[in-house]
């Protein structure tokens, strides 16, 4: 856990630069994660965080500088134990997996040389699947499931390896409202349970209104703090290379695109109808 | 009574009772190894390989080397380079095995030109023979079964995992590479076992068409594995008694019955899809490119 580290930090890059086939995606990365921490990743697309969650994880090349999981250097060699939940789109759904087989999964090498389950994976897996409240599903394919209860299969593999450290790839992209409010709210639940949580999303307000703090980033570190910190009209030009609007009203932060005045222009040819 | 008679007639010739023996279990075997080649999308691969090993079994066959030392090495060193070039990201997978499938086997076509004496032999190696199957040729098949049923019941967690998800599966200690390599193995060693029976140009129809048709019927891995292996043997069985009273060659039988097998189970599904959701096709998945290609040329 963190004794293992002087410092007190989970996670440590300095001077980082990390990639692929010898080419940097993200340079000159100074970031530190304390356990315990809730920490969101946000910035464009191609701008660098999957690749940095990737460096974490041990599956991209460090080029540069130093990249420490709880104290030790991570590498494509040296892995650390941490869950990671991938984006959704890089599974294939039609494997003929059930979900209790993909849960299990997240044990599949502490769980002896049988090809059978262990009962006490089984319980585990059991309890987590009831946690999530998933577990009628437990013997559906999982195709047949709704995006939100895909999510959370994901989650529970994570969760089965008893990680310090949890890594979510845009989490709540694809689902709905009310899915993506109770992912966030479950990964509140996990954090104050004691879970270090680093996700990545696209959702900057869902960012604001959940996470104490925010990296923006864009190929390297453009901003680090909370988010009602560090979402200012300035940071976002930097981060995504157009104009939004922040409005900070009643302790919230919430972010808009630049409105293009669109109504201005309509209006001039029809009046606008009204259904209801 | 007559057709039981006639059912007896083949058994009475020791290559016909070794031909059917060695066909049920590359039958068995293909349907086996077929389930990850195909849930891992490397038909192709199977295809590649199969060509790939045949040029090494040419250039073993003119050095004077023993044709499963000669194969074995080509195939594994082949498939080792098709895992190495196809990590390069400026080349997709499908061009990788391409160049070095096909560069392999038009190796052995030119060697095969300039030696016209062993072209008989390797017309039955293109297409499959049941004649000549040695008491050798049986243990050699029955050895890659036993070793190919070892890895899969002690590596069947992390195979499944690595088959499923290969991003996650090595951040969670599963060795990828370790794996990778010992399934390349595996698969070189079905392609190479069941070259006799199948014929190189028909071996990767055997490894596609009995986990299909399994995938078919079922959305559960183990189930899968266990029907197609299954699918595999009786086929290769019933399709041995087809070489033999139709006088076809024994690759041919076995991979038009498999794709008969087929065509009446998606027509099965499809009907009764459309019964059960109002559409054609729902809850069974699209074939790759690769599969259809291996099911239909």
């Amino acid at each position: 856990m963190a004794e293992r580290d002087n410092q007190g930090y989970i996670v440590r890059m300095a001077g980082l630069s990390a990639g692929y086939d010898g080419r940097p995606v993200v340079s000159d990365v100074d970031m530190a994660i304390r356990p315990g921490e809730f920490v969101g990743i946000v910035g464009p697309s191609g701008s660098g965080k999957t690749t940095l969650m990737k460096v974490i994880l041990g599956s991209v090349a460090v080029y540069d500088g130093t990249a420490e999981v709880e104290g030790r250097p991570v590498s494509l060699r040296h892995r650390p134990s941490v869950g990671y939940v991938p984006q959704l789109e890089t599974i294939d759904w039609n494997f003929p997996v059930s979900v209790e087989e993909v849960v299990l999964m997240g044990r599949s090498m502490r769980s002896g040389f049988w090809p059978w389950p262990r009962r006490e994976d089984k319980i585990e897996m059991m309890r987590l699947l009831d946690r999530l409240g998933i577990a009628q599903f437990r013997r559906q394919h999982i195709r047949n499931l709704s995006g939100g209860q895909q999510q959370r299969v994901f989650l529970a593999r994570a969760l089965i390896r008893n990680p310090r450290l949890l890594i979510l790839d845009e989490p709540t992209s694809g689902v709905d409202i009310k899915t993506r409010d109770d992912i966030l709210h479950l990964l509140v639940e996990l954090h104050r349970e004691g879970v270090t949580v680093i996700l990545s999303t696209h959702e900057l307000n869902a960012v604001a209104a959940h996470l104490p703090r925010v990296i923006c980033i864009n190929r390297g570190i453009v901003a680090d703090g909370r988010p009602s910190e560090i979402f200012t009209t300035e940071v976002l030009r930097q981060t995504y290379g157009g104009d939004m609007v922040v409005v900070k009203q009643g302790g919230m932060t919430l972010v808009a695109d630049s409105p293009h005045f669109f109504d201005d222009a309509h209006s001039h040819d029809e009046p606008p109808k009204v259904l209801a | 009574m007559i057709l039981l008679v006639d059912l007896q007639e083949p058994f009475q010739f020791e290559f016909f009772r070794h031909a059917l023996l060695a066909a049920t279990m590359v039958g068995a075997l293909t349907g086996l190894v077929g389930v990850f080649v195909v849930l891992r999308r490397m038909s192709y691969i199977g295809h590649g390989m199969s060509h790939s090993i045949f040029g090494g079994a040419v250039v073993g066959y003119v050095a004077g080397i023993n044709f499963y030392v000669a194969a074995g090495i080509w195939g594994f060193l082949s498939a080792l380079l098709i895992n190495q070039t196809t990590r390069k990201r400026q080349i997709g997978a499908d061009a990788a095995i391409g160049i070095i499938t096909t560069a392999s086997f038009a190796l052995g076509v030119a060697l095969i030109s300039r030696a016209s004496s062993v072209t008989r032999n390797f017309d039955a190696a293109l297409f499959g023979n049941l004649l000549g199957v040695s008491t050798g040729d049986i243990w050699v098949i029955a050895g890659v079964l036993a070793f190919t049923l070892f890895v899969v019941f002690f590596l069947y967690k992390q195979i499944l995992f690595l088959t499923f998800d290969s991003e996650v599966a090595p951040v969670y200690g599963v060795p990828a590479g370790w794996v990778d390599t010992v399934f390349s193995l595996v698969l070189a060693a079905t392609i190479i076992a069941s070259i006799r029976i199948m014929g190189v140009t028909l071996i990767a129809a055997s490894l596609v068409i009995p986990p299909v048709i399994a995938r078919l019927v079922t959305d559960r891995f183990a189930v899968m594995l266990v029907l197609s292996s299954l699918l595999g043997a009786v086929i290769a069985f019933t399709g041995m008694f087809i070489s033999y009273y139709f006088d076809v060659a024994s690759g041919a039988s076995i991979v038009l019955l498999a794709a008969a097998i087929f065509a009446l189970v998606i027509g099965y599904v499809t009907v009764r899809n459309w019964i059960r959701f109002g559409r054609p096709v729902a809850g069974t998945r699209k074939l790759t490119s690769a599969e259809s290609q291996a099911l239909f040329d």
